[in-house]
């Protein structure tokens, strides 16, 4: 895919990062106001469809992304299985909050509240790029 | 520590994990596939023996009592169901080494595969409305991608139209989740099930039955939405197809069905019999409607697609009946039909990878050529068929038995009737494939991991048949009450020991 | 029960759209449709005139709030039907590839 005029490539190099850095503020805070791992990770994953839409990308450039973003999705779901079944080992069920709950409306509570966020935060943001990849540049992706 | 959240909790994360995996090796891929589905299995009979000692096996995810968590409530009925869902992945994962070996990203196939069990062992032991709505989308999205895992023309095309049937089905379910929730505040079947109870069948609550027995029907692929069926089972490959024809559509279709029916809504003969009449009458339209049809198929697959069709419909008559006899019946023949199609079409595998086509004109003397697919699919077919010593013959006698008791003797005649149907459809598949002479002489032997899960299967129907008494004592009859014991399922729910404290 | 009725004629319409257009794009629309209408319908249930959003703060503790749970059903119901939709957008891609063609009177391959 062709990458689209310098104005946009200029205000997409300055926007990036802090729009990364509002969905990772999203997925942090999922415990504590609205939004959680599925919104920052839609947002996240806007992140990369943006540079991709702005700077193009090249077919070799867009397998490698795709199975980055496989590795990624994987690893994040793993990690939220494995959350779940820490819980069934520590204290006998699935997804036991087996971590000290803290003060409320503080960052450090609500036990694994977060780290199942975090976890899904990245499923959701590699996961829709992927879909993103899929639809968007599928001759190249599925030839293999 | 309890096992209960490990039935989908292993093949999840085997799903996840599989990707990682599969950049390292394919062979690897499909030894943790075939390993995890066999965990499965021992874990399916551990929770067998564990529901012979208490009736009902409440489990709270996350600790949250009842009413405000999530609940899983596991009975004979559901340990019956894992049991089967087992046995079918194992054989189809075992099956899939050499099918799959032409495929392009095999490790796709496999988290696919995992995440329908992941699907399907949870529909089965969840005690939550909405769990069981995630669930079922779970597995009826991943069979949407295995339907077209081939990406041929016909292959997108069969999935297309499923996937436009089966949403319908699953969205109707959510409207009708919706507006129960609307009316109960509680999304606990148990829950449901004492307001229910509390209130009475309303109108309302006949509405909302209509609903969900209109989206399992068009998921079981009952007769008049059973068009996606036969497009979309022969379109996936073959280990899918025996998955799908064979455990897939119970779980999604009839397990809901007969758990919502009897559990939650209490429904029974004595207080419901025109909508059993109803059920009945869907179950012997589905008979003789898909029975016909297959008679007049060109397609190997294909025609074993009508016959599932035609199979569900006796299910559905086996639960109409709803007496003991009936009920155990059904419940029987959800095993007998899951060994004996999942066979054939396993057979159907083997015979399209050696051969390369389905077309029933152009195969020809198979018989000799591939002699353990040809013994393995005519122990499926009379098993079917309803020959004494194998499992299908139990099942069938099982549904006449419950007819004849409930003083529905033209049922009982009309259900053995139509097994002429049966026979007929599945004579001419044995005819053109595997009796008749031919020239299609130097086909190979099918591939040994494959006879394996063919030979399994067969052990299995013979088995299941010679001991169909001790079935009867520990898996089936127990699965029977489970279902007729009615809304006491809500006080066994809220009321009974739980593993966990 | 208005929203009951207006929820449900929604419902309706996007079985109609499936039901009756031809296009592979416009049944995915009737699909979007079937699923907001089933959303709002939750939202809705769970409505309550005069209460808060259910997000506990130093200023609001537990009271009067609207109901939380059918909140998160839809947000559950909202990722299915965005995989779901994903998957159909990429299998209607798919045929267009196959057949160059969105249209389902001429992708009849199978009999049927």
């Amino acid at each position: 895919m062709k990458g689209m005029s310098l104005i946009v490539k200029t205000i997409t190099n300055i926007m990036i990062g802090f729009i990364f850095l509002y969905g990772v503020y999203i997925i942090l805070h999922g415990h504590l106001t609205p939004g959680g791992g599925f919104a920052g990770g839609v947002i996240v994953a806007g992140v990369f469809v943006l540079r991709y839409l702005a700077f193009g990308g090249s077919k070799a450039g867009e397998k490698k992304s795709s199975i980055t973003a496989s590795v990624f999705e994987s690893v994040g779901a793993l990690l939220f299985v494995i959350i779940a079944l820490l819980g069934l080992l520590i204290a006998g069920v699935f997804f036991f909050n087996f971590l000290p709950k803290g003060t409320p409306l503080y960052l450090l509570s609500a036990g694994i509240i977060p780290f199942c966020n975090i976890a899904i935060g990245i499923k959701v943001g590699a996961g829709l790029f992927s879909i993103f990849l899929a639809l968007a540049a599928f001759k190249y992706i599925m030839e293999d | 520590m309890s096992i209960i959240p490990l039935y989908f909790a292993i093949p999840l994360i085997t799903a996840f994990a599989i990707p990682l995996l599969g950049k390292i090796s394919k062979t690897l891929v499909w030894i943790v596939a075939t390993v995890v589905s066999f965990v499965l299995f021992i874990l399916a009979l551990y929770g067998i023996a564990l529901t012979q000692e208490t009736s009902m096996i409440v489990y709270r995810m996350g600790n949250w009592p009842p009413p405000l968590g999530i609940v899983m409530a596991f009975d004979s009925f559901s340990a019956f169901m894992v049991l089967v869902i087992s046995i079918i992945v194992f054989s189809g994962c075992f099956f899939s080494l050499r099918y799959i070996g032409h495929f392009t990203g095999q490790w796709k196939f496999y988290t696919l595969y995992m995440l329908i069990t992941a699907g399907m062992m949870g529909i089965a032991i969840t005690g939550d409305l909405f769990n069981m709505f995630v669930f079922l989308e779970i597995a009826a999205i991943s069979s949407y991608c295995l339907v077209a895992f081939g990406v041929d023309a016909e292959e997108l095309e069969a999935s297309f139209k499923y996937m436009v049937m089966g949403e319908i089905g699953g969205l109707t379910f959510l409207l009708a989740i919706a507006l129960l929730y609307a009316k109960t505040s509680t999304l606990n079947l148990a829950d449901i099930s004492n307001t229910i109870s509390s209130i009475g069948m309303t109108p309302f609550f006949w509405t909302i039955l209509g609903m969900l027995l209109f989206a399992f029907s068009i998921k079981a692929a009952l007769v008049p939405f059973h068009t996606w069926l036969p497009d979309a089972h022969p379109a996936a490959p073959a280990p899918v197809s025996s998955l799908l024809s064979g455990i897939f559509i119970k779980v999604l279709g009839i397990y809901t069905t007969a758990r919502i029916v009897f559990n939650i809504f209490g429904l029974n003969r004595a207080n419901a019999p025109v909508f059993f009449n109803i059920l009945i009458g869907i179950g012997l339209l589905s008979i003789a409607w898909a029975g016909l049809s297959a008679l007049n198929q060109k397609d190997y697959k294909r025609l074993l697609g009508y016959s599932t069709v035609s199979q569900i419909g006796y299910i559905m008559v086996g639960f109409g009946i709803g007496n003991y006899y009936g009920v155990a019946g059904a419940i029987f023949y959800i095993l007998a039909h899951a060994l004996g199609k999942g066979l054939l079409f396993l057979t159907s595998g083997s015979v399209v990878h050696r051969t390369g086509t389905r077309d029933l004109d152009k195969l020809a003397g198979l018989g000799e050529a591939m002699s353990t697919t040809a013994w393995s699919y005519r122990f499926g077919a009379l098993s079917l068929i309803g020959l004494p010593p194998l499992v299908g013959f139990f099942a069938k006698l099982f549904i006449v038995l419950g007819a004849i008791k409930a003083g529905l003797l033209w049922l009982a005649i009309i259900a053995i009737g139509l097994s002429v149907l049966t026979l007929s459809y599945l004579l001419k598949i044995e005819n053109s494939v595997f009796m008749k002479k031919g020239k299609m002489a130097d086909i190979k032997k099918a591939p040994f991991s494959m006879r394996i899960a063919m030979v399994f299967l067969v052990i299995l129907v013979l088995l299941t048949g010679l001991g169909f008494q001790t079935l009867m004592d520990f898996l089936i009859g127990p699965a029977a009450n489970a279902l007729l014991r009615g809304v006491e399922y809500a006080q066994l729910v809220f009321g009974s020991f739980s593993l966990n404290f | 029960m208005t929203i009951f009725v207006f929820c449900i004629a929604l419902f309706l319409i996007g079985l109609y759209a499936i039901v009756t257009k031809r296009n592979l794009i416009k049944i995915i629309i009737g699909f979007a449709l079937i699923e907001y209408s089933v959303n709002l319908l939750f939202a809705l249930i769970g409505f309550r005139r005069g209460a808060l959003a259910p997000i506990i703060t130093k200023v609001h503790s537990a009271h009067n709030f609207v109901d939380p749970i059918p909140q998160a059903l839809v947000l559950t119901a909202i990722v299915i039907a965005l995989g779901t939709t994903a998957v159909m957008l990429a299998i209607a891609l798919r045929i267009y590839e196959r057949y160059k063609t969105f249209d389902i009177a001429k992708i009849k391959k199978l009999k049927g």
